[in-house]
């Protein structure tokens, strides 16, 4: 009874979240421009979409804009949460991770704002007129720092869990400092530094609000690109848009889950092994 | 004493791997019993089982004559006292220790008195509003000692409950442990895989290995007459000899015939024979019943502890006197120092010093306390 | 020597340092100076002399996000219970069936309701009625729960997840059946996850402006709408103001609400 309770509530919650995912789904493939009435199956829009240059041009962008951002941040990141581990004050430590967090705990539109405005500072300092010039580095330091906080965040644990023993193994048997973070805590850390830029990735794809303050006019990124078309009356374009991206959201989480998986089995196994 | 517990035929398997096999069991009113063995023989799960935790494939679990294998944990009048404690985190020391009394809807009055009466008995009187993970871990086991005592239970089960202290605290609280038991006067069962603890405090011993119950007896029978050589090599330090039962208190192992005690084998049965390290008599060579070579000595404090190569099988000796290694010694041993055993699936597999080093003991320790 | 070596060691996190203080407190700085200054950069106090005209807008947008919070809270913590007292495979199961939607962009989620609920939308095309949904609180509500129930539901789960087998024993074992186990032990130890959960629908709900956009159907405002509005009509300064006075009364809270938890996790999942 209780267990019948329990399946019906969740595909209850679970039908909530998904209606409206298929319906775009569903929509995408119309054949005429309703986006209520289904009138047959096409691949109209989708062949719209693929001719439209702004949606391709809007893709690319994105996706320049999410390595380099992610990348940047990844580097930063890692050395910072090693500098972090490091310091021996404690009230520095908590300062640094404080202030890094901002970004993470503020609502993004405040951050936005704060971001915009301080490009406009710095046009004004240096008297650039067009901001249009400034507009892919103001969007990739922008990006950047709301990636940051998820970067460190995935890689001080590591740090932490691994303690100093390796490192200093690693001192002892010859190696220079740098030597012995690369060769011997880097490789250990790995895991975390992945999952971090992964994070970070995905964070600079999904990002709208503080794209929408500061991107400039000359790179429009997808979400941006989906926002101006909601700005109009929609057509089933941008439903098929999103049905592309729902769907590389719903491979990339299947390829991620099979990974993890797989891992979380071989563990089993050895477990298993030495059991007996 | 009266069946307060009774396991008839409890078999239970995961994933096609037997567990536990058709165990058969019963505990008496107020005795300490503990459940002894490896890891992976099942004994935590026999003790879960009790506890309501699991539920076994097969058999018939009784509580005071009746059957309880549908009744859940909250229902039984069982308590555990977890490996790790269990401690509730967002409670103190007092209401962790309050907790059942809560749920039983006492009144607050009664809790105070009876949270009290526990604090005293576990020595703990002043830290009722400290937070429990503040606690060092001894303390903590005491709280969650008082915590399953406090609704007075009739039964204790106590799950590798000191596995988690350092060898002072722990003998320290081992006497506790009894002293409590005596004091309330109820079941204590008890799990460990540590053969001292089970010798020092248990009434009854149940021995298990593979699923099975090896031995049941109290510490000073299953010390002194395992009944196989798993048995006899889990319970201290033993040398293991194939030997024949020529008749009656007459045994012949290692080329020599022994007087025993043992009797009711069959004429030229084939028999394992156990022989304590401590029961042999080092003598000089002419007087020995048994010559061998010393391979190594290693000194104990209370004693040398002596390998001795006998015909290719090596045997532990521990002595208070000192050989040199290389020398021939000759052994002696007494009809009551010889205990005979009929041959078991085990047989073979112990009581062969030639591959013995205290570093390889303490890894295979390792292993089990790495195990719950 | 000591000291050299620790500086030495600690040299890592000075590119981040460096960007936090251009990157993060620099701009915040900057919302700072234009919230006092007015459009010719004089100091003044005209912004914040303007907010309280914006307070009626501010209890709207406080009172949306709370019941929405709320709602996600009442709906996600059952969910979170069952996802977690499930078959590990299942757990992995369910918890992507909740990533799926929590990765797909905000924009396309939020969109995806107004296909539904629109004047010309399933709702009333399958019903042949012309009821208006878009435009009422209780679709701006709708979207926030429909939006931000996920980031409810991971922390919870993460955190009933990981509470020791052993807790759920002992409580069952000192007389609690499933209920009070759930009431007595279960909720007060998934705190942590509470609280984050709480943050992650809260903050978005009150600062959102697409949703009350296009659910709203532009007949309120919400305080993120006028943040947008001030951006978009160039009227910084006041924009500035409004902005700080949310950054910092959601600062605030966060501060109270970690208190509350006072555990150093949570905040972030996945």
């Amino acid at each position: 009874m209780k267990k019948y309770a329990s399946r019906i509530y969740l595909c209850l919650i679970f039908a909530i979240l998904y209606i409206p995912l298929v319906t775009v789904i569903l929509f995408s493939f119309n054949a005429t421009e309703s986006t209520a009435e289904f009138s047959g199956f096409s691949l109209y829009w989708y062949s719209e979409l693929f001719k439209s240059e702004e949606a391709w041009i809007a893709l690319r962008n994105t996706l320049i804009l999410a390595v380099s951002a992610s990348l940047i941040a990844t580097v930063i990141g890692t050395a910072a949460a090693e500098g972090i581990y490091k310091m021996r004050s404690k009230i520095c430590k908590t300062a640094i991770t404080s202030v890094t967090n901002i970004p993470m705990m503020n609502p993004d539109i405040v951050t936005g704002m704060s971001m915009m405005l301080f490009f406009a500072a710095v046009m004004s300092i240096f008297k650039i007129a067009d901001y249009n010039k400034i507009g892919f580095v103001a969007m990739l330091i922008s990006h950047t720092t709301f990636c940051l906080p998820y970067v460190i965040l995935s890689v001080l644990p590591r740090i932490n869990e691994l303690g100093n023993s390796l490192s200093d193994a690693a001192l002892d048997l010859g190696c220079t400092p740098l030597q012995a973070f690369f060769k011997v805590k880097l490789p250990n850390i790995m895991p975390g530094v992945v999952s971090g830029m992964v994070m970070a990735f995905t964070m600079s794809l999904d990002d709208f609000v503080i794209s929408y303050f500061v991107g400039p006019t000359n790179f429009q990124t997808l979400p941006l690109l989906i926002y101006s078309m909601t700005k109009k009356t929609v057509k089933p374009d941008m439903y098929a848009l999103s049905t592309i991206i729902i769907i590389s959201v719903f491979v990339l989480l299947i390829i991620s889950n099979m990974k993890s998986t797989k891992r979380l089995s071989a563990n089993q196994k050895k477990k298993g092994a030495k059991t007996k | 004493m009266a069946k307060l517990i009774e396991l008839k035929g409890i078999t239970k398997s995961y994933d096609g791997e037997v567990i536990l096999n058709s165990i058969n069991l019963y505990i008496r009113d107020g005795e300490f019993i503990t459940l002894l063995g490896p890891s992976g023989c099942g004994k935590t799960t026999t003790l879960r089982i009790i506890g309501g935790f699991e539920t076994a494939d097969e058999g018939e679990l009784y509580f005071d004559g009746t059957e309880i294998s549908d009744v859940p944990p909250h229902k039984r009048q069982v308590n555990t006292v977890f490996q790790k404690y269990a401690l509730f985190p967002h409670l103190n020391v007092y209401e962790n220790i309050a907790f059942p009394l809560r749920m039983k809807k006492i009144s607050e009055e009664d809790i105070k008195k009876r949270v009290t009466e526990m604090l005293k008995m576990v020595a703990l009187v002043g830290f009722e509003n400290k937070s429990v993970s503040t606690l060092s871990g001894g303390q903590q086991q005491r709280v969650a000692i008082a915590r399953a005592l406090v609704s007075h239970p009739k039964v204790l089960l106590l799950d590798e409950p000191l596995g988690a202290l350092d060898l002072k605290l722990r003998k320290d609280m081992q006497n506790e442990l009894k002293t409590i038991q005596k004091a309330i006067g109820i079941t204590f069962i008890y799990v460990t895989h540590d053969q001292e603890e089970a010798l020092s405090m248990s009434d009854t011993i149940v021995v298990m290995a593979d699923g099975e119950i090896q031995q049941i007896g109290t510490p000073t029978d299953i010390y002194n007459e395992p009944k196989n050589a798993f048995v006899a090599d889990f319970i201290g330090e033993s040398n293991i000899v194939d030997g024949i039962m020529l008749e009656d208190k007459k045994v012949r192992m290692s080329g020599h015939t022994f007087d025993c005690l043992d009797g009711g084998y069959d004429k030229n049965e084939p028999v394992d024979v156990v022989v304590r390290p401590e029961d042999v008599d080092v003598v000089k060579p002419e007087n020995g019943m048994l010559t061998g070579i010393v391979s190594s000595v290693t000194f104990k404090g209370v004693h040398y502890e002596i390998i001795v190569d006998i015909k290719g099988f090596k045997w532990m000796i521990q002595s208070t006197d000192y050989v040199a290694p290389d020398e021939k010694i000759g052994l002696f041993i007494e009809p009551d120092a010889i205990h005979v055993m009929k041959k078991s699936k085990y047989s073979g597999k112990f009581g062969d010093y030639s591959s013995f080093s205290d570093e390889l003991d303490t890894l295979s320790d390792a292993d089990t306390a790495e195990e719950f | 020597m000591n000291k050299k070596r620790s500086f030495m060691n600690s040299i890592a996190a000075a590119p981040h340092i460096f960007w936090a203080v251009l990157f993060i407190i620099l701009p915040l700085l900057i919302v700072l100076y234009y919230a006092f200054t007015d459009s010719d950069g004089h100091f003044s106090f005209s912004n914040i002399a303007s907010l309280p005209s914006y307070a009626s807008i501010f209890w709207l947008s406080l009172e949306l996000s709370i019941i929405a919070t709320a709602i996600c809270l009442l709906l996600g913590y059952p969910l979170a219970y069952i996802i977690a007292k499930s078959k590990p495979k299942t757990q992995k199961i369910l918890s992507m069936l909740l990533m799926l939607p929590m990765w797909t962009n905000l924009l396309i989620r939020t969109y995806s309701i107004m296909a539904i609920l629109d004047n010309g939308g399933i709702i009333n095309t399958l019903l042949g009625t012309s009821m208006q949904i878009v435009g009422t609180k209780g679709a701006v509500i709708f979207g926030m729960v429909y939006d931000f129930l996920p980031y409810m539901v991971l922390p919870i789960y993460t955190c009933i997840s990981k509470i020791d087998k052993n807790m759920w024993e002992a409580a069952s074992d000192l007389g609690c059946n499933t209920f009070s186990t759930l009431t007595k032990v279960i909720i007060p130890l998934s705190r942590s996850g509470i609280i984050s959960g709480v943050t992650m629908v809260l903050v978005p709900s009150i600062s959102t402006f697409y949703i009350s956009q296009k659910l709203g159907g532009g007949t309120f405002e919400l305080i993120g709408d006028t943040i947008e509005r001030q951006f978009v009509t160039g009227a910084l300064n006041v924009g500035a103001a409004i902005s700080l006075v949310m950054m910092i009364l959601i600062l605030i809270s966060l501060t109270v609400m970690n208190k509350f938890g006072d555990s150093d996790e949570g905040g972030i999942i996945v």
